[in-house]
């Protein structure tokens, strides 16, 4: 069974929410980025977000712009972005880990390859920002092949028609992205989040997790009251760009960061 | 009618795209989910007023009046001449108003976003000629309007920043990136998806997602379908080749497409080979690039073996793109239209040529389908034509050129 499968139902019988961090691969250095993925789940991480750089990152905001050219200035693109989960596998077997990015670079490398490589290196679900369900028929296809999950965004925009469309080829939960805006933009609406929340609920079975605007625990464990996962980037990913140059005290923060949202979300 | 090499099937080209924005395998919708809404409700408006007499007739009144539409088609006597060939013929487009063919799209796009009761305009730019336009337009129909420009570009044509200040527009340096055109489109987008409530995005090429490069294409398709009934009635005949420059390649296909099921009429986009094809240093994708997705389309780019995009370069900001307009892409692999190149130094000697043989002062981007014409001529006789989009004037780029011949103004 997929990992993200097994992941959310083992959560759903002990009554707890998923805690998704995202970072960004390779920044601020390929070396830090295998650590820093074990310190996210000593903190209390249940699946992890890893973003493939891309030079042209359109839907995200200035934070996570800035990690993907700090990435890409040290060679580390998607090749590299799978070595690194090849490393984290060798001692982490349990944890969900989805790639997040964009569609170029994987057809860049070609459908084919970019799956199997993903399947043998450990990915459990694929989130292709710029890749709607209209365009996405060719990949759908390969990933079918494996066990890797097609990871679709959802937005405050989307109609019935839409949300529909997306749930009947999403797997492993879909992406509610809880603000009209880029990633890392302004705090999100709570209370407008409980209705969306109620109206993607309707139409599918999937977990929601939520994501763009979570910045601290007081609103990770709000969120958690109604969408089964939270998702946390840019709050993580501007303490790394910050605290680039000393690794410890780069490990520290976000940890604790992670470890507080933690904490926040289980005394729901 | 043409018939596609690849399987022999008969094209009408005016079939194209398919309802989803597809030409062959380009084009298309490859946009976050959080844009696909605002792009469904600019297609339905887009599909209801396209026909819609009412505002085909306002179009069509600002085009004339405010526009000066239609541009001059002039015959170059002098230039074909000396180049020994077929008669030159230019598409005055340098004579619009704001002085280029920009302003033919962000009058339609403008009126549009009036109808769909958006009062908040926002564009991007490289050379600062779709900054103009659009600013232009806002300007008039009361509308608040920002612009997005990379840094570089900011610097090379400070002209026109000064001039979209002026007319009352925001101008948002762009640092990101190479913080040249494509940059610009990116935070654009940003932009859009941010207030996507009360924000038209008026694209300035045929890139972009459904439906920006049909939109765009059928509101400068004005340029070719007058310079059909002016070279019948002052040749006697449709021309043998039309040449146009191509960045993301929207004077080009505003030339080409009232020509294309007449196979019979060579077309020539020619795009900018900077320092060379082989330098790396150019802004070549359909000559040097390969088939990725980049600004919600599939199309020829510029970029690395790991799909990264590169930066670019061209003497003209206007055609410093690593993309190209999807329909561009189709026409090269269905092989209707040819893709050639003209360098900087090429480019350069034909705005020169032109300046002082025929007294116009061309753009740097329209100096590149010039120094192209300068090859082509002579290989056809006197009695045949071509037809050069003279897309935009050159004022914006004196300071440029000044430059280059070690002169500072």
């Amino acid at each position: 069974m997929n990992r993200l499968t097994s992941r959310f139902q083992n959560l759903r019988r002990t009554g707890r929410k998923a805690l998704i961090p995202y970072i960004t691969a390779g920044d601020p250095h390929p070396e830090l980025t295998v650590p820093m993925l074990h310190k996210l789940v000593q903190a209390g991480a249940d699946i992890i977000e890893l973003g493939v750089p891309f030079s042209d990152p359109m839907a995200d905001g200035p934070v996570v712009q800035k990690a993907c050219e700090r990435a890409l200035a040290q060679g580390v693109s998607l090749r590299q972005v799978l070595q690194l989960v090849t490393a984290f596998r060798q001692d982490d077997a349990d944890t969900p880990l989805v790639l997040m990015g964009y569609l170029n670079p994987i057809e860049a490398m070609g459908y084919g390859h970019f799956v199997h490589a993903a399947a043998e290196a450990g990915v459990d679900g694929v989130l292709t920002v710029d890749l709607p369900p209209e365009e996405a028929h060719d990949l759908l296809t390969v990933l079918g092949e494996t066990e890797i999950a097609p990871i679709f965004l959802l937005a405050p925009t989307s109609s019935a028609e839409r949300i529909r469309q997306v749930a009947a080829v999403a797997k492993g939960y879909v992406y509610y992205v809880s603000l009209k805006g880029v990633t890392g933009s302004a705090s999100l609406d709570v209370a407008e989040l409980d209705d969306k929340i109620a109206a993607i609920r309707a139409l599918t079975n999937l977990p929601i997790g939520v994501g763009f605007g979570i910045k601290d625990a007081t609103t990770a464990a709000a969120v958690a009251r109604t969408a089964d996962a939270v998702v946390v980037g840019s709050a993580l990913v501007s303490l790394m760009g910050e605290l680039a140059n000393d690794a410890q005290a780069m490990q520290q923060a976000v940890s604790a960061v992670v470890a507080g949202m933690r904490q926040a979300m289980d005394d729901v | 009618m043409f018939e596609n090499p690849d399987n022999h099937e008969l094209i009408n080209f005016a079939q194209f795209p398919d309802a989803h924005g597809h030409f062959g395998r380009y084009g298309g919708q490859f946009v976050a989910e959080t844009l696909m809404d605002a792009l469904r409700e600019l297609n339905e408006a887009y599909l209801r007023y396209r026909d819609d007499p009412d505002f085909l007739a306002e179009l069509d009144d600002d085009l004339r009046h405010y526009v000066g539409r239609p541009s001059p088609l002039y015959h170059a006597v002098r230039w074909s001449g000396l180049l020994g060939g077929a008669q030159i013929f230019l598409k005055r487009e340098d004579l619009n108003h704001t002085g280029a063919h920009k302003v033919n799209n962000t009058v339609g796009q403008a009126l549009l976003a009036r109808r769909m009761g958006k009062q908040r305009v926002i564009a991007e730019t490289g050379a600062g000629q779709h900054g103009v336009a659009t600013a232009t337009v806002a300007a008039r129909l009361g509308m608040e309007c920002v612009i997005y420009m990379g840094l570089e570009d900011i610097h090379r044509q400070s002209l026109n920043v000064y001039r979209m200040r002026l007319l009352g527009a925001t101008v948002v340096p762009v640092e990101s990136g190479s913080r040249t055109l494509k940059d610009a489109l990116n935070e654009a987008l940003r932009d859009w998806v941010t207030h996507v409530d009360d924000t038209f995005y008026i694209i300035g090429t045929v890139a972009g997602p459904h439906p920006y490069p049909v939109m765009v294409r059928d509101f400068q398709t004005v340029i070719g379908r007058e310079t059909r009934e002016q070279m019948l009635a002052q040749f006697g005949g449709l021309p043998d080749a039309l040449v146009a420059c191509v960045g993301g390649g929207s004077n080009a296909i505003g030339l080409f497409h009232p020509f294309l099921n007449e196979a019979q009429v060579s077309l020539y986009g020619v795009e900018a080979a900077g320092e060379g094809i082989g330098s790396g240093r150019h802004a070549a994708p359909l000559n040097a690039g390969r088939p990725g997705v980049l600004h919600g389309n599939r199309t020829y780019l510029m970029e690395d073996d790991d799909g990264q995009i590169l930066a670019t370069h061209s003497v003209s900001a206007g055609l410093d793109y690593p993309g190209v307009g999807p329909e561009h892409a189709w026409l090269k692999d269905i092989g209707r239209a040819a893709y050639v190149s003209a360098t900087d130094a090429e480019a350069l000697a034909a705005f020169h040529e032109l300046t002082r043989i025929e007294g116009i002062i061309p753009a740097l981007e329209s100096s590149h389908a010039l120094a192209y014409a300068k090859k082509l001529a002579p290989t056809l006789r006197p009695d045949q034509s071509i037809v050069v989009n003279l897309s935009g004037r050159g004022d914006k780029d004196i300071n440029t050129i000044a430059a280059l011949d070690g002169i500072e103004l």
